[in-house]
């Protein structure tokens, strides 16, 4: 079988001492980030890119895939323990985790949520194994229409996830356009919004995007409501879940899994849908539904397995697609951009070693946070416990050395502190920064495939409607877009994130 | 005057005009071409014509519908970290980076409710900076001087 024969070239690369070395670290590293609260994957990603740039290809999207689901993982911990959900996937969690917690069952709730991601992360390393190279084949077919296309739906889709009015999310979507479109054109070679300065000449950094709009505004957000936290410092005992709890957990365990890998290959899905898809389901099948909300198990199995499996699938159309599902796949492409690499279907195919051997790492990752976490929790509550006045200067210390790092150049460090007083501007008024990312790294790909399509019919726009995939892809960004509009659907989105 | 109702929409809605505004005008510069062939001008124009559009319809429906309020701004914290991480860029390449960490920690951390003197934290503070130097310069070889030119 091809899946196995490419599996095992996978886990060759991946399990070298060398990248499995860089695995650990980016799962270690994104763990401890991701437990400190109000510091979500996407910030901690941003931040730990920089270190990245000197090693390898493989390595590199080895060890930032390793950070984010360290993160998605870390993040759960701290919304278990301290009821301070890092990011919108594990709002949940919280739900039950944290009561979970507080009756002193927090060893049992953590245990749950590690065993029921690394199932999950299993099944969906299996999945994107399996599913991958068909999406790659049928991708090798699209052309330039189709990817237009493609990137209108994964945008539309983006603002389906975001919170806040969707007029400010579609307006987010055409400023992270614009912001791509700064600095030499391919084609003319002529500087667009440089403003005369040679340093915008390649355009802005997404780096420097990331890490001021995710990193300092949101600092500046956290520091309007400082506000006390009660740690479980309690000792973290009876780590393993009884025999009577497996019995409770496998099945929403299953369940969440496949809920999660299906939402996480839709573009705009991802591992936040998935968990909050996965809750109203386990609440639907459980004998005492009356009991989520108080400490029920089985609220914490589902959604950690589908966060978890929907953080996996969601590499399926970044892989295979370059169409980055969410921020955070947003900034892998623009990762593998600086490694020289040119995200799409033809990664698969010319870089075999690249593509296996990062999902084999996906497996290995899972199985490193099973081992590591259950150990290591004391010094995550420890980490945890740090207060945020301390932490906070320590943070904005690696968004500045990262950024420097970047071009070596202070220029970035400043254009860092602009991008910091943009994203709280735009927190304030309530418009989602991710579309903006997501549209920032799109922009000039997506210029490029419509001076391709336009080139060939002539300039006669219609194309896009006459192809048949392309007509598709258009029809469900459509149907997204009005879906999102529906008064029924609205009510259920803004219920979702009054939730947080 | 009346008050304005819904101001997060108007502000949103202010700034999508204004930038698109700004993109149409520069881009006014940049040949459009055909659309067969586009020109650089192309997809900017349209892309800010598009905002200037959104912009529009956010300020009218700020204008006309009830929204929530702004609330209350960090100003402190806004200036305090933006100016922290203005200074760290300046003061890294002519004071080096000691003095340029020094300045980043202090004046972002006087952005806390809770920022005070501590002898503690002085102790920590010194420790951290020399931690950060040893593992960015000579752990990973970012080129950034000790010690910057207003030492020599």
């Amino acid at each position: 079988m091809d899946i196995f024969a490419n599996l095992w070239l996978g886990f060759t690369v991946a399990g070298t001492f060398y990248n499995l070395f860089y695995c650990l670290v980016g799962v270690f590293l994104g763990t401890a980030i991701g437990v400190l609260p109000g510091l979500g994957p996407v910030a901690t990603i941003a931040m730990l890119l920089p270190i990245t740039f000197g090693l390898p290809p493989e390595s590199a999207l080895i060890m930032l895939a390793g950070i984010y689901y360290g993160a998605q993982y870390g993040g759960s911990t701290t919304a278990i323990l301290v009821n301070l959900p890092g990011e919108p996937s594990s709002v949940v969690t919280a739900l039950d985790g944290y009561q979970m917690a507080r009756q002193g069952h927090a060893g049992r709730a953590l245990s749950t949520a590690a065993i029921g991601s690394f199932i999950a992360g299993t099944i969906s390393t299996i999945m994107i194994a399996v599913f991958a190279p068909a999406l790659a084949a049928v991708a090798l077919q699209f052309g330039p229409a189709e990817y237009f296309s493609l990137m209108v739906l994964g945008l539309i889709a983006s603002i389906v996830m975001a919170s806040g009015p969707l007029l400010h999310a579609l307006g987010m979507i055409l400023v992270g356009l614009l912001l791509g479109m700064a600095g030499t054109d391919v084609n003319s070679a002529v500087p667009r919004y440089t403003f005369g300065m040679p340093l915008l000449s390649d355009g802005l950094d997404f780096v420097v995007i990331a890490m001021g709009v995710f990193g300092l505004g949101e600092i500046i957000a956290n520091l309007e409501n400082e506000a006390d936290r009660s740690v479980m410092t309690k000792r973290v005992t009876g780590l393993l879940p009884s025999k009577e709890d497996w019995k409770r957990i496998i099945a929403p365990i299953l369940r969440g899994t496949a809920l999660g890998s299906l939402l996480g290959i839709l573009p705009g899905g991802g591992a936040a849908l998935a968990s909050f898809g996965s809750y109203s389901l386990e609440k639907k099948f459980a004998k005492h539904p009356e009991e989520f909300g108080k400490g029920a198990i089985e609220g914490v199995a589902g959604p950690e397995s589908a966060n978890n499996a929907g953080a996996q699938t969601s590499f399926i159309p970044m892989l295979t697609l370059g169409l980055p599902s969410n921020s955070v796949m947003a900034l892998m492409i623009g990762a593998m951009i600086i490694q020289g690499i040119q995200p799409g279907p033809s990664v698969m195919t010319e870089q075999p070693t690249l593509f296996w051997g990062l999902i084999a790492s996906m497996w290995i990752g899972n199985a490193m946070l099973l081992v590591l976490n259950l150990p290591l929790i004391g010094l995550w509550v420890r980490m945890i416990a740090i207060p945020y006045n301390f932490l906070f200067p320590i943070i904005i210390v690696f968004c500045a050395i990262g950024v420097f790092s970047v071009n070596n150049n202070a220029f970035d460090v400043y254009m860092m502190a602009i991008f910091g007083v943009v994203g709280y501007v735009f927190r304030k008024l309530d418009a989602e920064p991710a579309p903006m990312l997501l549209a920032f790294i799109l922009g000039p790909m997506m210029e490029e495939f419509l001076r391709r399509t336009l080139l060939f019919s002539k300039g006669d726009p219609s194309v896009f409607v006459t192809r048949p995939v392309s007509a598709g892809l258009l029809i469900v960004a459509a149907v997204l877009l009005i879906a999102v509009l529906l008064p029924s659907v609205r009510k259920g989105r803004e219920k979702a994130f009054q939730e947080e | 005057m009346t008050r304005i109702r819904g101001q997060k929409d108007l502000g949103i809605g202010a700034i999508y005009f204004a930038l698109g505004l700004a993109g149409f005008i520069i881009a006014r510069d940049y040949s459009f071409g055909t659309s067969g062939r586009m020109g650089p001008g192309y997809f900017p124009t349209i892309i800010s014509g598009l905002l200037i559009l959104f912009g529009l319809i956010a300020m009218l429906r700020g204008l006309l519908h009830e929204g929530q309020p702004i609330g209350s701004i960090n100003w402190k914290g806004l200036a305090l970290i933006t100016l922290s991480v203005c200074a760290f860029g300046y003061l890294l390449e002519t004071a080096g980076v000691i003095v340029a960490l020094l300045a980043l920690i202090l004046i972002s951390a006087a952005a806390s409710e809770r920022f005070r003197f501590e002898l503690r934290a002085a102790i920590g503070l010194v420790a951290f900076i020399i931690v950060c130097a040893v593992i960015f310069i000579e752990g990973l070889g970012v080129p950034m001087p000790l010690l910057g030119e207003w030492f020599k």
